[in-house]
């Protein structure tokens, strides 16, 4: 199996979408149980259009750059967004162990008007765009480095509707995700294939060709326990000397 | 003048919200990748193999950038 094929490109969008929705998911849900669900609904919809459209265009304007530049500039940016989601994981799983997604309850302010509830359609709305910017660029970002935009765009929507139908289904639930574990895991994901692309964009041949990307994130992985158990100690010690 | 004002607020608002999409809450990630793939360019262009330089770049980013927040908190 190829590390850069389209079931390692699938599990790594669908990892990549679930941390970003679950916030997603947690804001829309919240402001439907608060503000009522049809602008919301709405306004989530609006949101996952704007979403739909950027990741159709940013696709096929991405299929006309050259392979070796297009590597650099997405691993670059994979690397960097992976950098500061494996430090906030080593930093939350370190501080919080395997906690879930802490989040305000919402206080109920149903919308009795008439027509679009325009509050409760902005806040979805945004939720859902902020949100899911990331999720659209990392999508994007491998699906165009890899030509595998297909699975990259199937594992984002598989996380995005698995984390909705449990949204749903069990609110509580979702908040109660280890997200700062999840968000490690998608931290060394991401930093093991920026690493990779932006390596060999410059030209640089890595020894066994794609099989160094199990090196890369047998490193890393190591790199994270290593950091987790330091900072595990000087919280400890920080809490004792309190 | 009052367009102008909304025109440069909007400007500011723009390229301040990709700044902290991308480099995010600490710039010294996104400094040390760039350092270290220019360093990587440099070193391949005198014909060595730096696969290794961005690694050690960025587990050392990682270390640096712990122990900056560490100290921030």
């Amino acid at each position: 199996m190829s590390l850069t094929g389209a079931l390692p490109i699938l599990i790594t969008a669908f990892l990549a979408s679930m941390v970003e929705a679950i916030e997603m998911v947690t804001i829309v849900v919240g402001v439907g149980v608060a503000r009522g669900w049809r602008s919301t609904l709405i306004g989530a919809g609006a949101g996952a259009g704007v979403l739909a459209v950027l990741v159709a265009v940013l696709g096929l304007a991405l299929r006309s750059i050259p392979i070796g530049p297009l590597r650099l500039v997405i691993g670059t940016l994979l690397l960097i967004f992976g950098l500061q989601w494996l430090r906030k994981g080593v930093t939350r799983v370190a501080a919080h162990g395997l906690a879930g997604f802490r989040m305000r309850q919402p206080e109920p302010q149903e919308w009795t008007g008439e027509g679009i509830d325009w509050t409760a359609f902005v806040v979805a709305f945004k939720g859902v765009v902020l949100e899911g910017l990331e999720i659209a660029i990392i999508v994007v970002s491998f699906g165009a480095t890899t030509n595998r935009l297909d699975a990259a765009v199937i594992g984002a929507v598989a996380a995005v509707v698995v984390i909705g139908v449990a949204g749903a289904v069990v609110y509580s639930r979702v908040a109660q995700i280890p997200r700062s574990l999840l968000q490690l895991a998608v931290g060394i994901l991401l930093t093991t294939f920026g690493t990779f692309w932006s390596v060999e964009g410059i030209g640089v041949d890595w020894p066994g060709s794609d099989a160094s990307i199990l090196g890369l994130l047998a490193v890393y992985l190591l790199t994270a326990v290593t950091f987790i158990i330091f900072e595990r100690r000087h919280v400890l010690g920080y809490a004792t000397a309190a | 003048m009052k367009v102008i004002a909304i025109l440069r607020s909007w400007v500011i608002g723009f390229f301040r919200f990709w700044y902290h999409f991308i480099i995010g809450d600490d710039w010294t990630i996104a400094a040390a990748v760039a350092m270290g793939l220019l360093l990587t360019a440099i070193l391949n262009a005198r014909g060595l193999q730096p696969w290794w330089t961005m690694p050690t770049v960025a587990i050392m980013a990682i270390a640096f950038s712990l122990r900056r927040t560490r100290r921030r908190t």
